[in-house]
């Protein structure tokens, strides 16, 4: 068996377990459809795996179609993969979190009626993620996104009894069609102004058509390649919640755990990032693009953080340390450090998965309460969860050695040496943003798990470790979240991993990060003399200060800066802004257009307006017909008269 | 000479008897004089050596047209101090609009000369000369078609005719042709099994 | 001499005076008839005279075929009056106003 027929089947299993248990489900049981949608995307991993293998072991890169859908004016839609290094590890990274997700539904579903409808919609989203990010071409890639979206957006409505999950599930879905408009409009000028589809046409036409101008006010003219980049960015926007189309993924918790892991977390809201990072050599042409990824993804990654420190539902802290960590990716990618976005994407996906599988076990043990001033002193009922929750944080605050400690470092110290405008906004930022990132989490940890015990005593007489489908998915996670920033910074992010797959620019930060990287143990003690470090730990110790030494400041702090909770407590009013202004807005122009467009203009003037007219003048008219011959014939005659007189006097 | 002596003598009457069409008080007398119209009209078309038209003129419009109508104003009931009211009131009308076209005309004709270069004389006839036979050719050969079509048109008004004045009247016995083509035995005959009614 | 002049406008003076049998009898359909038939007559004068002095026998064929048209419709006008008169009693063209607007 080669790659392409690896590929093939990876796609398909995950697609073919999703119709066994979707239209099957009833006939398969629990167990069956959980059984076949588990071994339909365990093959995907395994496949996976040994396709990443191969590549690392120097095996070519594939890129075919594996069929042409159609062919007009030379433009090819077709279904093909492009199976290179860069997608061979985001599949590796998707099967895994999904096969973890998915072993752990078991035990977090158990009592739900629609538990195969849930694990077809897993492995239908599995199936969605592999198709975008082994597309080798935009038409697949943009199949794979909606299809993503439309997947999201079945389950955080899946329990679709509930008014608040269906509200959810409705924004995140008009959210993101507002950025799949404007992927779109960037696909429709790629295929306009490159001519193709194919990811290495275009790459390669690219250079080529780097002068091409597009005329969008008048007078002013801008490179066709910006207006291209920039429209996909709204794309990514859009799928990684990047301000100010962020607003969906907070509310995206209303979908069950397990989704919240994979899917708003690890895997799909981080396309954004792996496209951009896909599309690195049209963003390489373009720093006017990269500077407004630059500055918006600084913005989420440190305003978005601060919002995690006042929220009090443990899913909500941690969709907001996702929006900004997703920040920091974009950042990244707005340094020109693609590799550097890729590498935290595959830290984050594995310890955000981790951290949320957590949060779902701690509120399977507080039965499906998620307010965190209800939780303290859990240590001690739930060991396994402590840990490896405990894991979780320290790797996303960038506890030294762990992964998230070499990817965010590299993003900080990425961003410094980027020479894009606006890098040093964005500097300060993340540097800021490790300080909140660690405050936000370990008030999270020191909330949920230690301090007085908070909750009610029913509660507390049933508190106990979940099952072993619950925490071996903890503990499988876990492991890649300690070692693998350890084991792989070095190819994946200063070596050649990516050659030919990301482009880099020859002067970009990553080249002279690279020259004074001498392996993981090294940048261990070169980072001690960095600020981010002792940030993180500042951020730790304040957290402990504030929620276990003395919890009553926190409140005695709200109250004194009351102005900035509340800011910070109504989300910068986005959510206000967007339902008084914008959505009342929309209405307000729809009733307008409704009452004067439609019913007055078009069906009062122009339709029963224009019937009303041609009724008077009928009125008027039908007074002319007598009905009598002999009018008629007058009629003839003195207008041949007439006729003749024109005629005669006319020349 | 003669010719000239006649064609004003054809002139007048004719000019008198259309006169005498619109102003007849009795519809019959006015079928009359148009059949005097028509028959001085088809000596006119003499003088101009038109004799086939001239022929048809009298057959088929005396002959059928002016018979038809002389049937109708005939059989009909027609009150005619009915139909005669209003025209006193509408003669100044008539009279204006038919002096302004009869103007029209006069201005086309004698001052403007129809904008042409009118032919004075009378083209020549080759010796031997045949009207109707000339007419013939040309009608069996150029007008093939339009001589067709003038059947149709005939063909049709005969039929429409007869379609608007056929009615039946209740009580008489008729014959309907298409019921009896389209009879099937089982209508007519009854075909019964039976014993006979004496052993043999 | 009779020239063309001549017999254009007799046939002139007959469509003026057809023309105001149309005004006169506007009551009568069957004299209304009598005119259209007058009217036709006086373009069939000028098709006539105008063929004889020009020489050219096309004038003369239209002349038969509109004696044909004229045939047709003197005929079907005809059967169109016998059954409004079956049906009304009367062929006063002021009794017939159902196409009244």
């Amino acid at each position: 068996m080669g790659i392409p027929q690896a590929a093939l089947l990876i796609v398909l299993a995950p697609l073919a377990a999703a119709l066994l248990a979707g239209l099957g489900g009833r006939q398969l049981g629990r167990a069956g459809a959980h059984s076949v949608c588990i071994a339909g995307v365990g093959l995907s991993f395994v496949l996976s795996l040994w396709v990443l293998l191969q590549l690392a072991g120097g095996a070519p890169d594939y890129n075919g179609a594996v069929y042409t859908w159609g062919a007009s004016d030379g433009l090819h839609m077709e279904v093909g993969f492009l199976i290179d290094r860069l997608s061979a590890l985001m599949m590796t990274v998707v099967t895994f979190v999904s096969l973890a997700v998915h072993v752990y539904t078991i035990g977090y579903m158990r009592d739900d009626p629609g538990y195969q409808r849930f694990f077809a919609y897993i492995s239908l989203f599995t199936f969605s993620m592999l198709m975008l990010v082994m597309a080798n071409n935009f038409l697949q890639l943009f199949f794979g996104w909606e299809a993503v979206g439309l997947v999201s957006y079945l389950l955080i409505g899946f329990w679709y009894k509930r008014p608040t999950a269906i509200f959810a599930n409705l924004k995140a879905f008009i959210v993101n069609r507002i950025g799949d408009f404007g992927f779109i409009v960037g696909i429709a000028a790629i295929v306009c102004y490159m001519g193709s589809l194919d990811y290495m046409e275009v790459f390669a036409r690219a250079p080529a058509a780097v002068e091409l101008r597009v005329q969008l006010t008048p007078g002013e003219t801008t490179r066709a390649v910006t207006l291209i980049c920039i429209a996909l960015f709204i794309g990514a926007m859009g799928k990684s919640a990047q301000v100010p189309l962020h607003v969906w993924l907070p509310d995206s918790m209303e979908g069950p755990t397990p989704i919240s892991a994979l899917i708003h977390a690890a895997t799909m809201v981080t396309a954004g990032i792996f496209m951009i990072a896909r599309m690195s050599p049209l963003y390489e042409l373009t720093p006017h693009a990269l500077h407004f990824v630059l500055v918006i993804g600084a913005t989420t990654a440190l305003f978005m953080g601060l919002l995690g420190l006042v929220n009090n539902d443990i899913k909500r802290v941690i969709a907001y340390s996702t929006l900004s960590q997703l920040g920091y990716m974009t950042v990244a990618l707005g340094a020109g450090a693609y590799g550097a976005g890729i590498f935290h994407l595959m830290t984050h996906a594995f310890f955000k998965a981790l951290l949320f599988l957590a949060a779902g076990s701690v509120i399977i043990a507080m039965h499906h309460e998620q307010d965190m001033r209800r939780m303290g002193g859990l240590r001690r009922y739930l060991p396994v969860t402590y840990w490896t929750c405990l894991i979780g944080s320290l790797a996303l605050v960038g506890f030294p050695g762990l992964s998230g400690f070499f990817s965010k470092d590299i993003i900080i110290e990425a961003v410094h040496h980027s020479p894009i405008e606006g890098a040093t906004y964005a500097y300060w930022c993340v540097l800021l943003g490790v300080f909140v990132t660690a405050l936000y989490s370990f008030r999270l940890l020191f909330m949920t798990f230690h301090g007085r015990e908070r909750m009610d005593e029913h509660t507390r007489e049933h508190l106990h470790e979940s099952p072993w489908v619950v925490t071996l998915p903890l503990i499988a996670l876990a492991i890649p979240s300690v070692v693998i920033g350890w084991l792989t910074v070095g190819p994946v992010v200063f070596g050649d991993w990516f050659r030919g797959s990301v482009q880099h620019g020859p002067d970009g930060p990553l080249a002279i990060l690279g020259e004074d990287f001498h392996g993981p143990a090294a940048f261990l003690l070169h980072a001690a003399s960095a600020p981010a470090l002792y940030l993180a730990f500042a951020g730790i110790a304040t957290a402990w200060y504030l929620y276990v030494r003395r919890p009553d400041l926190p409140d005695a702090i709200a109250r004194r800066c009351a102005g900035l909770y509340r800011l910070l407590d109504n989300k910068y009013y986005f959510d206000w802004f967007n339902e008084n202004v914008v959505a009342a807005g929309a209405r307000a122009l729809g009733t307008g257009l409704w009452r004067r467009g439609d019913e007055q203009a078009i069906d009062g003037v122009l339709v029963n307006g224009s019937a009303r007219a041609v009724g008077a003048l009928a009125a008027v008219v039908r007074r002319v017909q007598t009905g009598y011959l002999y009018h008629y014939a007058f009629a003839m005659i003195i207008g041949l008269a007439l006729l003749l007189g024109w005629l005669l006097l006319r020349t | 000479m003669l010719i000239t002596i006649l064609f004003w003598v054809y002139a007048a009457v004719l000019v008198g008897a259309a006169t005498g069409v619109i102003l007849a008080r009795n519809p019959v007398h006015a079928v009359l004089l148009l059949v005097l119209c028509f028959v001085t009209a088809a000596a006119l078309w003499l003088l101009l050596e038109a004799e086939f038209l001239a022929v048809v003129l009298v057959l088929v419009y005396v002959g059928a047209v002016m018979v038809l109508f002389l049937f109708v104003v005939m059989m009909l009931d027609v009150n005619v101090e009915e139909l005669r009211r209003g025209f006193v009131r509408n003669a100044p009308l008539a009279a204006l609009v038919a002096v302004i076209v009869a103007l029209e005309l006069g201005y086309a004709l004698w001052v403007r000369r129809l904008g042409v270069e009118l032919p004075g004389t009378k083209a020549p006839l080759p010796a031997g000369h045949s009207n109707t036979a000339e007419i013939g050719t040309v009608l069996y050969t150029d007008y093939v078609w339009p001589f067709q079509l003038a059947a149709v048109v005939l063909l049709i008004a005969i039929v429409a005719a007869i379609a608007l004045t056929l009615r039946h009247r209740p009580g008489v016995r008729q014959q309907d042709v298409g019921r009896q083509v389209a009879v099937r035995p089982a209508a007519r005959v009854r075909l019964v099994r039976m014993r006979s009614e004496h052993e043999p | 001499m009779i020239t063309l002049a001549h017999y254009l406008t007799l046939a002139g003076v007959l469509f003026a005076i057809a023309v105001a049998g149309i005004f006169l009898n506007r009551r009568n359909v069957i004299v209304l008839l009598m005119c259209i038939e007058l009217l036709l007559l006086a373009v069939n004068f000028n098709f006539v005279a105008f063929s004889r002095f020009l020489g050219l026998l096309d004038g003369q064929v239209f002349v038969f075929f509109i004696l044909t048209v004229a045939a047709a419709e003197a005929a079907i006008g005809l059967a169109i009056l016998v059954v409004l008169f079956r049906q009304r009693r009367s062929i006063n063209v002021e009794d017939l106003d159902a196409m009244k607007g």
